[in-house]
C-alpha cells in the first residue's frame, strides 16, 4: 500500500483529520490535530494493526509557534510497517490527551516526555516526573534551558 | 511489607530503585523508579557536530556500543543519502554481531551469578575478553569503541585481523556447549527458572516489551529479518522461538541466538568482499591523510569537516536495528545545520522494564530476581 492510498483511508475514517502528510526518506509522517488523538489511535490500532507504540516523543521547535511537536511512532508487525503521528502544541502549559487508553505502553513515554519538555497528558494514570527527582524546577529537553542547567537547590 | 530493593543492589544490574510490597513471600505490588543514570545524553547530541556525537552513543546501552554506533550511523546516513560501501557494511555486521555475543555473554554470566551458578560467570567472562582484545585490535578500545562512523568506519581494519577472528569464532561452539552442559538440564536452574515470570504475548506487546522476550513468547520478529539493514538479507541465520514464555524459555533463546551470532560472524568472515571501508562522499568522510597533505581540495574538505562539520539536509528518520535488547531505534531530526537538533533514543530496556510487573506481580521474591535477570535490562538505555 502507497503512502497516498493510507493517507486516503485515514481521511475516510475521518474527513479533514489529516492535516498535513509527508512521505520522505521511506518513512510516512501525518499531523493531526491533538484533539483527534486517542480516536485517531484507537483507529489504527484496531482497524489497521498498529498493535505497537514503540515511543512517545517531542520536539521543541522554540522559538516558533506552536511550539511543541509530539511524536507517536507507532509500528505494526503484520505487515511490517511504520507511522510517526504528529501533534503540534503552543503555548506556555502545552496539553494534550494520553493515550495510555489505547497502548499501556505509552504510560512511561508521556511522563518522558512531560519531565523534560512539560508538556501534561490529560487522564494519565500516573504523571509525575520519570527520569529527574521529584522536585526538579525546569524541564531540560526545551530549548531555552541552558545545557550546564540552572542553578538547583534541594527543596528540603 | 514494603521493601525497597534500592539502587545499589547487586541483582538489580545497575542503578535500577524497585519497592516492592509483599505479603510474606509474595510480591503484591511493584513500582520501579528509575532516573538514577540519567545523564542529558539527549541534550548532549545538541550540542556536539554529527560525527562527534558516534562518541555518545556508545555509553547509552554500554552492553553493546557497536550496536548503538551503527543505529546512530544508519539514521544519519538516511538523512544524507549516503551509499556505503559493501565491504563496510560486513564489516559493520561482523562487529555487530561479535557485539551480540558479547552482551549475551554478560547476560548469561550476571543471570546465573543471580541464581546461584557462580562459574558459569567466569566462563563467560573468558570468552568475553577474547571479544574484547578483538575489539581493541580494530579500534583501540575495548568499549567504548566508536569504530563506526558516518560514511564507514573509523580506521581500517588492522592487519591480522582474520586471523584473531577466525581464532575465536571456531573455538566459540564448542564453549557454549559448555555452558549449556552446565545449566541447560541442571535440575537446579530448571527448577528455578521453568515456569517462573510468565507474562503472555499479547500484554507484553502492548507494555512495549521488545526483543528476545517475544521471541520466548511465540512470535518470530525479528528486526534483522523484518526491516533488514547493512546488508542484513545476504546472511543466513535463523531465529529462535519459544513459547512458554518463561525464564528458561528466554535462556533457551539467547543461548540459541549466542550460535546464531557465531554462524553470522563466519559467514561475514569468509565472504567479505573487497573494497573500500569508507564511502566515496568528500564532504562527510575525511580524506586520506597523504591526499591531505598534498591536494589543495582535500586540504579544504579536510578543514571544513573538522573546524565546522558537514551539514545535514533537513528531515526526521527513525532508524531501527535489531540490539540484544530488543528494538533499539534512535529518532533524528535535522534543521541543516551541521549539528543535530533533536535525537530521541528509543532503548529497548525501557520497553522491557515497563513489561517488569506482569512478570512479577503475585509470585515470590526470589522469582522476582530471575524474572529481573531473564530481562536483560541496562540502565544506560533506560535512562540516558
Amino acid at each position: 500500500m502507497n503512502p497516498e492510498q493510507f493517507v486516503e483511508i485515514l481521511n475516510d475514517w475521518n474527513a479533514g483529520a489529516v492535516l498535513a502528510w509527508k512521505f520522505d526518506r521511506g518513512e510516512l509522517t501525518v499531523e493531526v490535530a491533538p484533539e483527534q488523538i486517542v480516536p485517531l489511535c484507537r483507529f489504527l490500532k484496531s482497524e489497521q494493526g498498529f498493535i505497537r507504540l514503540s515511543a512517545v516523543t517531542a520536539v521543541d521547535r522554540y522559538p516558533m509557534e506552536p511550539r511543541f511537536e509530539v511524536l507517536y511512532l507507532l509500528h505494526s508487525i503484520e505487515p511490517s510497517r511504520r507511522l510517526r503521528v504528529k501533534c503540534r502544541l503552543g503555548g506556555e502549559q502545552p496539553e494534550i490527551d494520553s493515550v495510555t487508553c489505547v497502548w499501556r505502553s505509552a504510560n512511561w513515554y508521556e511522563r518522558e516526555v512531560f519531565d523534560l519538555f512539560g508538556v501534561r497528558f490529560r487522564n494519565h494514570p500516573d504523571l509525575r516526573r520519570i527520569l529527574l527527582p521529584e522536585g526538579w524546577k525546569g524541564h531540560p529537553l526545551r530549548k531555552d534551558y541552558p545545557v550546564t542547567g540552572e542553578k538547583y537547590t534541594y527543596s528540603e | 511489607m514494603t521493601l525497597n530493593m534500592g539502587p545499589q543492589h547487586p541483582s538489580t544490574h545497575g542503578v535500577l530503585r524497585m519497592v516492592l510490597e509483599l505479603d510474606g513471600e509474595t510480591v503484591t505490588n511493584v513500582e520501579c523508579d528509575i532516573g538514577y543514570l540519567h545523564t542529558g545524553i539527549e541534550k548532549e547530541f545538541e550540542q556536539k557536530t554529527w560525527q562527534q556525537a558516534v562518541t555518545l552513543t556508545d555509553r547509552i546501552d554500554y552492553l553493546c556500543p557497536l550496536t548503538n554506533n551503527l543505529c546512530y550511523c544508519l539514521a544519519v546516513e538516511k538523512l544524507l543519502g549516503l551509499e556505503i560501501p559493501l565491504a563496510a557494511q560486513w564489516m559493520r555486521v561482523l562487529l555487530n554481531e561479535l557485539t551480540r555475543i558479547n552482551s549475551h555473554l554478560v547476560w548469561l554470566g550476571t543471570h546465573a551469578m543471580d541464581l546461584g551458578a557462580m562459574s558459569v560467570f567466569l566462563y563467560c567472562f573468558r570468552e568475553r575478553e577474547d571479544i574484547l582484545r578483538i575489539f581493541e585490535m580494530f579500534a583501540g578500545q575495548r568499549m567504548m569503541t566508536s569504530y563506526f562512523r558516518i560514511g564507514g568506519l573509523a580506521l581500517d581494519p588492522p592487519r591480522g585481523w582474520q586471523h584473531a577472528v577466525k581464532k575465536f569464532i571456531d573455538a566459540f561452539p564448542s564453549r557454549v556447549d559448555q555452558y549449556e552442559d552446565l545449566l541447560t538440564n541442571n535440575p537446579i536452574w530448571l527448577k528455578r527458572t521453568k515456569g517462573v515470570g510468565y507474562a503472555p504475548l499479547e500484554d507484553l506487546l502492548d507494555c512495549g516489551v521488545t526483543g528476545p522476550i517475544i521471541r520466548a513468547a511465540g512470535l518470530a520478529w525479528d528486526i534483522r529479518k523484518s526491516e533488514p539493514y547493512s546488508s542484513y538479507d545476504k546472511f543466513d541465520f535463523d531465529v529462535p522461538v519459544r513459547t512458554e514464555s518463561d525464564v528458561y524459555a528466554r535462556y533457551q533463546v539467547r543461548v540459541e541466538e549466542m550460535r546464531q551470532s557465531a554462524r553470522i560472524v563466519k559467514q561475514a568472515l569468509e565472504g567479505m568482499p573487497p573494497g573500500p571501508w569508507k564511502a566515496d562522499a568528500p564532504h562527510v568522510v575525511l580524506p586520506d591523510r597523504e591526499k591531505m597533505k598534498t591536494q589543495i581540495e582535500a586540504l579544504i574538505y579536510h578543514f571544513k569537516i573538522v573546524t565546522e562539520g558537514f551539514r545535514v539536509p533537513e528531515g526526521e528518520v527513525y532508524q531501527v536495528v535489531e540490539s540484544p535488547r530488543g528494538e533499539m531505534g534512535y529518532h533524528v531530526v535535522s534543521d541543516g545545520t551541521s549539528k543535530p537538533y533533536r535525537v530521541f533514543i528509543h532503548g529497548p530496556s525501557f520497553g522491557n522494564l515497563q513489561g517488569l510487573p506482569l512478570m512479577i506481580k503475585g509470585r515470590l521474591v526470589s522469582d522476582a530476581i530471575a524474572a529481573l535477570g531473564s530481562t536483560d535490562f541496562v540502565l544506560g538505555d533506560v535512562d540516558r
